[in-house]
């Protein structure tokens, strides 16, 4: 099977400044990747890239087999796009901006009608078709965003942290919406700063500083080894006062990271300290664990500003 | 040709909807330019009547009040006051109450009647140029009509100059204002609501939306260009009706041609209203921007200052403002009665302008997709 999505050793330079450095993935049909950084890592850029928006200074993409170099006006026609600022005309209703992306898509009068009415079923928009979208709450202005990106029927759909400041009811619908699509063959790329939403993708990739540093599924990172590095192991402490067992944690030698998690602490201790940290704190139960998709990145991160300094 | 204005009709679609949305905006954009035409229309009077005028007759004879009665008489001048003395004469120049004084010596009479040369003193406030020059000018006039009554008596005169103004009989300034204000009106309306709206999906991050579908920076920018194209139509020939109907000024050439000429300067503002949205980042800098085009184009196009009496530099500038070229088809089709034929270069000057200042921000808007 040919993937879907390729960066070939994607390089993008902006005078001085290098935006997105030498990343290279493969996306297959269907797959639901999501794609995690901090800002200004270089998320979007790759997407604008990847759509034709900006020649890369090196390396090259394909999309549904076109290259990103040469076939930039075709490639729109089959790629959705959906950003956190909607894309929506706030002074239109919801039928009317559909109308308007099924005519910019060059879609015909009928099937335009058809596919407007295939999006209002999906999304459930229809008792909101002829209402303003200024009228409408956050989560149904992203139903429409996305059902404005899918107006044209595209094999391939951008999300750029389409999720950002809305509630987490409308936040797990919207993803309903995003599996459904995924089983029907829609391969989407996803950014996002949300763990919980990286979790449920099957493909994580994670860039820092302009760099892909982990790419893979859940477990394949969990178990990396830069995320787990020899003679290290990572524990949780289970403790009724967490603040001051970290703050003493933090103190201790051969503690490596240490952080609050809810009610308890994840920490990467060095193995050898183990027992000496279970003396230490007597009232706390402590057991080693599998570590979390944000403590591998966390972990990650820190590998890289030891190394940059 | 078709993928390179592609998007253009949804684009327009969207955009007629969104003016036909918002009565507010579009209320405002029509009415705005009438209200100006009006306060611009009834205000500007170059024709300078009446100027308040103090006396000083020191002559008190017969002779000094024909004088006087002649200078009354001529319309320029309106004896506002008399004074008694040298200062207070020249109090009132200072103060601005009178902006000429004239000052009649008290030999005037018994000069004249000797026949000898008899001088009158005629002030006049420097600080208004063209009241200063029609001044000197009608001042002149009175003692030239004067003397030679004097010197011929009641004998014809021997020459006598008929002037005759063309095209403005009346030299009414209306005639001579109005037809050059619907270059300033229509510029100022349409670049401003062209580049907001632009601006404004800049803002909003339709733009940046718009920018990864198919749609081509033609089809956007055209797409655009069109309803606003018509609304700057709809309200030329609403300016065009009031002109004609509350300023009076007669249209004497044919009014489709100037219709049809008025197109490529609309072409033109528009084009300079997408090239001022590529360059500003917010509706307030846009805002700016477009008000910047409008000094230049009030004077240095021939709306106020003659062109030809311009230094060279700003001669040359004056070729690259839109107006001028639309003034002179404005003033050539309704005062001279002018047509197609006297005027084609100064439409086909525009129509390279409007295309070149399009395909200018078509290539800055493609160009400007960085991070």
């Amino acid at each position: 099977m040919t993937p879907v999505i390729t960066a070939d050793h994607l390089t993008i330079r902006f005078g001085d400044f290098t935006a997105v450095s030498d990343v290279s993935f493969e996306i297959n049909k269907g797959e639901l990747f999501g794609f995690l950084g901090p800002n200004g890592s270089g998320k979007t850029t790759i997407i604008k890239a990847l759509c034709g928006l900006i020649t890369p200074t090196e390396g090259t993409g394909t999309i549904l087999g076109m290259d990103i170099h040469k076939h930039a006006a075709d490639i729109k026609r089959h790629v959705g796009y959906m950003s956190q600022k909607f894309g929506l005309y706030e002074d239109l209703t919801v039928s009317e901006n559909l109308g308007f992306y099924s005519g910019v898509y060059g879609l015909t009068a009928s099937r335009a009608h058809q596919r407007i009415q295939e999006v209002v079923a999906l999304t459930g928009l229809a008792p909101y078709l002829h209402r303003r979208v200024s009228a409408l709450s956050g989560g149904w202005k992203q139903r429409l965003a996305l059902g404005c990106a899918i107006i044209h029927s595209p094999e391939v759909v951008f999300l750029d942290e389409p999720t950002a400041g809305i509630d987490p009811v409308a936040r797990r619908s919207l993803w309903d919406l995003f599996f459904l699509l995924s089983a029907q063959g829609v391969t989407f790329f996803v950014t996002t700063h949300y763990m919980d939403e990286a979790e449920r993708c099957g493909r994580v990739g994670y860039i820092y500083m302009s760099k892909l540093v982990a790419l893979g599924t859940i477990s394949e990172l969990q178990n990396l080894p830069e995320a787990n590095p020899a003679g290290t192991t990572r524990i949780e402490i289970e403790t009724p006062d967490t603040s001051t067992v970290l703050a003493a944690l933090r103190k201790q030698p051969g503690v490596r990271e240490a952080t609050i998690f809810g009610r308890s602490i994840h920490s990467l201790v060095e193995s050898r300290h183990i027992d000496t940290l279970r003396a230490q704190f007597p009232q706390a139960k402590v057991q080693t664990i599998v570590p979390s998709l944000e403590d591998v990145f966390v972990t990650l991160t820190y590998q890289i500003m030891e190394a940059a300094k | 040709m078709k993928s390179l204005f592609y998007g253009l009709w949804p684009v327009c679609r969207k955009e007629f909807t969104h003016i036909i949305r918002d009565r507010g905006t579009l209320f405002f954009a029509l009415l705005i330019p009438l209200i100006q035409l009006f306060l611009f229309g009834f205000a500007v009077d170059t024709n300078i009547r009446q100027i308040p005028t103090v006396v000083l007759d020191e002559s008190h004879t017969q002779q000094s009040r024909q004088l006087l009665e002649s200078f009354a008489a001529s319309d320029t001048f309106r004896l506002a006051f008399t004074v008694q003395s040298n200062p207070a004469m020249y109090a009132a120049m200072r103060a601005g109450t009178a902006r000429v004084a004239i000052k009649i010596p008290y030999d005037y009479g018994r000069r004249l009647q000797s026949g000898a040369t008899a001088t009158v003193l005629v002030l006049i406030d420097g600080s208004d140029s063209s009241v200063a020059g029609q001044a000197v000018n009608a001042s002149t006039g009175v003692a030239l009509e004067q003397s030679l009554n004097r010197i011929l008596g009641s004998s014809q005169l021997p020459i006598e100059v008929r002037p005759s103004v063309l095209y403005n009989p009346a030299t009414r300034s209306a005639n001579f204002f109005v037809p050059g204000l619907i270059a300033v009106l229509l510029q100022m309306m349409i670049i401003l609501l062209i580049a907001l709206s632009l601006v404004r999906e800049r803002e909003r991050g339709t733009l940046e939306q718009l920018t990864m579908t198919p749609v081509a920076a033609l089809g956007l920018m055209v797409g655009k260009m069109i309803p606003y194209g018509v609304l700057g139509f709809g309200e030329l020939c609403l300016i065009l009706t009031i002109m004609r109907i509350v300023f009076q000024v007669p249209i004497h050439g044919n009014v489709f041609a100037l219709l049809g000429m008025s197109l490529p300067f609309l072409l033109t503002v528009l084009g300079v209203g997408l090239f001022i949205s590529t360059k500003a980042r917010t509706q307030a800098e846009a805002f700016q921007l477009s008000m910047g085009t409008v000094l230049p184009s009030v004077f240095l196009s021939g709306y106020i200052f003659l062109i030809d009496t311009m230094p060279p530099f700003f001669r040359g500038v004056s070729r690259f403002i839109p107006a001028t070229y639309y003034i002179q088809i404005l003033r050539g089709v309704i005062l001279r009665g002018a047509g197609f034929t006297d005027l084609w270069p100064n439409a086909l000057v525009l129509t390279l302008m409007g295309c070149a200042t399009i395909l200018l921000a078509a290539r800055q808007f493609v160009n400007q997709r960085g991070p």
